[in-house]
């Protein structure tokens, strides 16, 4: 250990590590403060569960349950709450460039900046966009294939709570110790145990170790789920084009996130026992690691936009009243999408030096991706032609999307030309191109899609007038904050600066700042909208199931659908199964039931999660009878799990009757 | 432009589309990336606008039809065609798939050419648009190290050395080779020409010439931790004289770079001020690309040769 702590006794650092006293930030007054918010917020929300007496709810409907519909809702929250964080990361960035001018230098001390910087992109990435994507697909994907949940509940479940202990490691770090200041992927030499030897990089490295094992193993559940769980009729080309994506989404998962475990545990090594994979030094070489990364990275940006891009299918096609424009061309474009997405990740270093046919060759690798993406805004361009589209909260997302996203794509394309990408690469022009995307495309899909599907999950329609209020916000806001990021990008102002010396940059600054601003406006309505169609619930209650007058399978359930989605597996036999269901009059059946076998809630996955924290605490800290204890028990706990038999049980079927027949009194 | 008989660039064609596609006065803002001094930049600015214009053929359509068909077909206007089971067209098809392909071969065949043509590690063959570089001007040579958290540049050929300040006669191609001691940086003056990496244990290039007097800003634009802020430097663009006279005010003001002057100067450090070296311990940059620096240490291309011979040995048994 080259330089594990020494400067305290032996056997307190045998039992603390090097956690002491000096870990906790007493001194920075900004942390303090918001740990003080936190802390009154967490007690005050603890007594309130306590005052209602709903923990026992909690644990038994929440926690425990293996219901691909709670995980969905679950992941969404954890999706929210981290929105919050890595929103007050920005906000607080915007503020401090608009003010660190000159004379000024802001009102963050710069090893404080850096930490925010490297948190928030960590954040937005893997603990804000992630579980959002993965919430959804949990949510719909088995509803839209027709099964009554996933091919492995269970692990569902434990890949939930493993990437809610991800998140658990990196809140943890605001107030024990400190987080990286590397920036979000973490290039070493900086992140080597020489040029950073604090807990930050290793926070780093535990929180993404750990939730990386959740997303894995999710991915594996969803390609399974959708290969061999499908209702019988559904051929793969008859999948609706959400669920299409989820497939290639999770086929990604599987194929990339192995990746980053394994350059990660090689950033390990390197840290932790003087390994040399990629120091100066030694024949260690750092550009192996930005390779590796970045070939796990680009196809996590894939990861990210392809159900975002299904989403938008489902909308266009459902309020446009019409079927989808070119479904085929659709599904061929995502595929192509998919394959191409594991041959551009060099496009991310063009600066690293190779030769120019090198370059070039990912240079037009990356251009081709943008002819399927053409594609598909083209087929829903032609969606919208001939439809009748209702202008409900969701398609205002995605016609907002269209707009935005292909100047996104423009500025991408632009950056993929090498010498180009020469002259603008790690400047704010690439800020500004990447937020484009993942806000005018990741974000606002993911708004669309709470939008829409929200009276699937709770039986309500959300409030328009706030929805519509979070959407302007959000549209001007971001246009404010990033334009100005495009125009200091052509002016070579490069990224994670914390001072400026040139004056005349301020104002571009500022107006970004009164974006950002605005952005948390429009958060700040999402968040009333969500209040407000809680207290008007019973004005927006959807009795139907099918409020939008959908196209696809869960549009045929109640909302929100019973435990077991489905008295009858459905039969499909065309796309866009549900529509053609209504149009030949289909009337839920009233007898016949029979018991549904279903699997049983377990504590199994969020103890094994606990453990895991436990164990990533442990390694942070070089607490190592704690990281020998907790991997110890988080095996035994696994391998004990597996001699679990009561998994599973039935539902009679005079429930599901009951069930069944209330919903028939209901829409007669 | 600096060549008045040049074919009118795209430039300067774009300047004036983008001050009124952005509605935003050129005048008074300082849009380096777009406006550069050295010919390499120019032409990386010109390539920028002509990528633009090739999108925008397909981006404009885009936005104006989402746009048009939002409002046309939207639920209140009855008098628009509704046809809700109508979802295929192959020619439709075909245009939407052929479309973005053109644009992207053309694009293609424009990066293919440009990336070579605009390789770092390619000597130049023009002065600017309308002058080859003449047949017996070698380059200026620059050896660029990007420290923690300063640059030091070696002159070879002047035998001199400085940190935080870099000059250049303009109109002469130079040839800097860029290396790093710990660190990962970019070594980038955006008037000048794009940017490249300066990485520990290895060497990067870029060729790049000045056209213009003037003092630039130069900068590390890659994330290096606590000093990054601050790794800044001036690049003066000289004309022959000034630079000459330059070299000699180093020469007089400086002092030597010894190892030791070197290794306190590796220490990191923050926003160092300019400094000066009359002359160079012989092979210095030699020993820091290669982490010789120190006496005893085995430098790594001896390192790698001695491994390869025993590697050699060993595959002959």
């Amino acid at each position: 250990m080259s330089s594990a702590v020494q400067t305290y006794s032996d056997t307190t650092s045998a039992v603390f590590g090097r956690l002491t006293w000096d870990s906790f930030p007493f001194h920075d007054p900004i942390i303090l403060g918001t740990f003080a918010v936190v802390a009154l917020g967490g007690l005050a929300l603890v007594a309130a569960l306590t005052r209602y007496k709903v923990w026992g709810y909690l644990w038994t409907e929440w926690f425990t349950s293996i219901d691909h519909k709670r995980i969905g809702v679950m992941y969404m929250i954890l999706g929210i709450i981290m929105l919050l964080r890595g929103f007050a990361d920005a906000i607080m960035m915007r503020l401090h460039q608009a003010m660190a001018f000159g004379d000024a230098t802001g009102y963050l001390p710069p090893h404080h900046y850096d930490q925010i910087f490297t948190a928030h992109g960590v954040i937005m990435i893997f603990f804000v966009a992630m579980p959002f994507v993965v919430g959804l697909m949990n949510y719909i994907v088995p509803l839209q294939i027709g099964a009554r949940d996933v091919a492995f509940p269970f692990l569902n479940n434990f890949s939930f709570w493993m990437t809610a202990s991800g998140a658990i490691l990196i809140m943890l770090s605001l107030f024990v110790g400190e987080f990286a200041k590397s920036g979000w992927l973490a290039y070493p030499p900086l992140t080597g145990i020489l040029q950073s030897p604090g807990v930050g990089v290793d926070y780093y490295i535990w929180s993404l170790q750990i939730a990386g094992v959740g997303t894995l193993l999710s991915g594996v559940n969803f390609v399974v789920t959708i290969v061999k769980m499908r209702a019988p009729g559904m051929t793969m080309m008859k999948m609706p084009v959400f669920t299409w994506t989820a497939l290639c989404t999770n086929i990604l998962i599987v194929a990339a996130f192995p990746i980053l475990t394994a350059v990660l545990a090689l950033l390990s090594l390197d840290r932790y026992m003087d390994f040399n994979f990629f120091t100066n030094d030694l024949g260690g070489n750092a550009m192996m690691y930005v390779n590796l990364i970045w070939i796990w990275g680009h196809p996590e940006v894939y990861i990210l936009i392809l159900p975002i891009f299904g989403v938008f299918s489902e909308i266009v096609s459902t309020y446009s009243g019409k079927r989808l424009f070119g479904y085929s061309s659709m599904v061929y474009a995502t595929v192509v999408i998919t394959v191409l997405s594991y041959l551009v990740w060099l496009h991310h270093f063009f600066t690293m030096g190779s030769g120019a046919t090198v370059n070039s060759f990912f240079g037009i690798t990356t251009m081709i991706i943008s002819i399927p993406t053409g594609a598909k805004i083209f087929n829903w361009l032609f969606t919208m032609y001939r439809g009748r589209i209702q202008f409900e909260v969701p398609m205002l997302w995605t016609v907002g999307f269209m707009v935005t996203f292909v100047i996104g794509g423009m500025t991408g394309v632009l950056l993929a030309v090498p010498p180009a990408d020469f002259v603008l690469h790690n400047s704010l022009f690439l800020i500004a191109h990447f937020h484009n995307v993942i806000i005018g495309g990741v974000v606002f899909g993911v708004f669309a899609a709470i939008t829409y599907w929200y009276p699937k999950v709770t039986g309500y329609k959300l409030d328009p007038f706030w929805g519509k209020c979070s959407f302007w916000f959000w549209l001007i806001g971001f246009y404010a904050a990033f334009m100005p990021l495009y125009v200091l990008g052509l002016m070579g102002v490069t990224r994670r600066m914390s001072h400026f010396e040139d004056m005349s940059l301020q104002i571009w600054f500022q107006v970004a700042a009164v974006g950002a601003f605005l952005i948390g406006l429009g958060i700040l309505c999402f968040l009333i909208q969500l209040y407000v169609s809680f207290k008007k619930r019973e004005s927006l209650r959807d009795e139907s199931g099918d409020p939008w007058n959908g196209r696809t399978l869960e549009w045929s359930t109640t909302s929100p659908p019973p435990q077991y989605n489905f008295a009858f597996t459905p039969q499909v036999h065309e796309n866009d199964a549900w529509w053609q269901m209504k149009q030949q009059g289909f009337q839920p059946p009233k007898e016949g039931f029979l018991p549904i076998h279903m699997p049983k809630n377990t504590a199994a996955g969020m103890v094994l999660a606990g453990l895991a924290t436990v164990f990533g605490f442990a390694m942070i800290w070089y607490v190592w009878w704690l990281a020998a204890a907790s991997f110890g028990a988080l095996i035994l706990g696994a391998i004990i799990h597996t001699f679990n038999y009561k998994r599973d049980y039935y539902i009679p079927a005079e429930d599901v009757a009951t069930v069944e027949n209330q919903r028939g009194e209901v829409l007669a | 432009m600096a060549n008045p008989t040049r074919f009118p660039s795209a430039r300067t064609v774009g300047k004036t589309l983008l001050a009124t596609a952005l509605a935003l006065s050129l005048a008074g803002c300082n849009w380096v990336v777009m406006a550069p001094s050295g010919d390499i930049a120019a032409q990386q600015a010109d390539l920028i606008l002509w990528s633009t214009y090739l999108m925008l053929i397909i981006i404009v359509p885009v936005i104006v039809l989402t746009l048009m068909f939002a409002w046309r077909y939207r639920s209140s206007n009855k008098n628009a065609t509704y046809k809700p089971d109508w979802d295929h067209s192959t020619n439709l098809e075909l245009v939407i798939w052929a479309a973005p392909l053109a644009i992207i071969i053309a694009l293609g065949a424009l990066t293919w050419v440009s990336t070579h043509k605009l390789d770092p590690y390619r000597p130049l063959d023009r002065i600017d648009a309308g002058k080859p570089v003449p047949e017996d001007m070698e380059p200026l040579v620059v050896e660029v190290v990007a420290m923690d958290w300063k640059w030091l540049f070696f002159y070879p050929e002047q035998g001199i050395a400085t940190v935080n300040e870099l000059a250049a006669p303009v109109d002469r191609p130079i040839k800097f080779k860029i290396t790093a001691t710990t660190m990962m940086n970019s070594f980038y003056v955006p008037a000048l020409a794009g940017m490249i990496y300066a990485m520990g244990g290895m060497e990067t290039q870029l060729h790049a010439v000045i056209n213009e007097e003037g003092s630039y800003e130069g900068f590390s634009a890659n994330y290096s931790g606590a000093g990054f802020n601050k790794m800044r430097f001036e690049f003066l663009g000289q004309s022959e004289a000034d630079f000459a006279q330059w070299v000699a005010d180093v020469k007089a003001q400086g002092s030597p770079l010894s190892r030791p002057a070197y290794k306190t100067l590796e220490k990191p450090s923050i926003d160092d001020p300019v400094r000066y070296y009359s002359e160079v311990m012989p092979g210095l940059y030699d020993a820091i690309l290669n982490r010789c620096v120190d006496p005893g240490q085995v430098c790594m291309k001896d390192l790698m040769k001695s491994h390869h011979a025993h590697h050699g040995e060993g595959a002959a048994e």
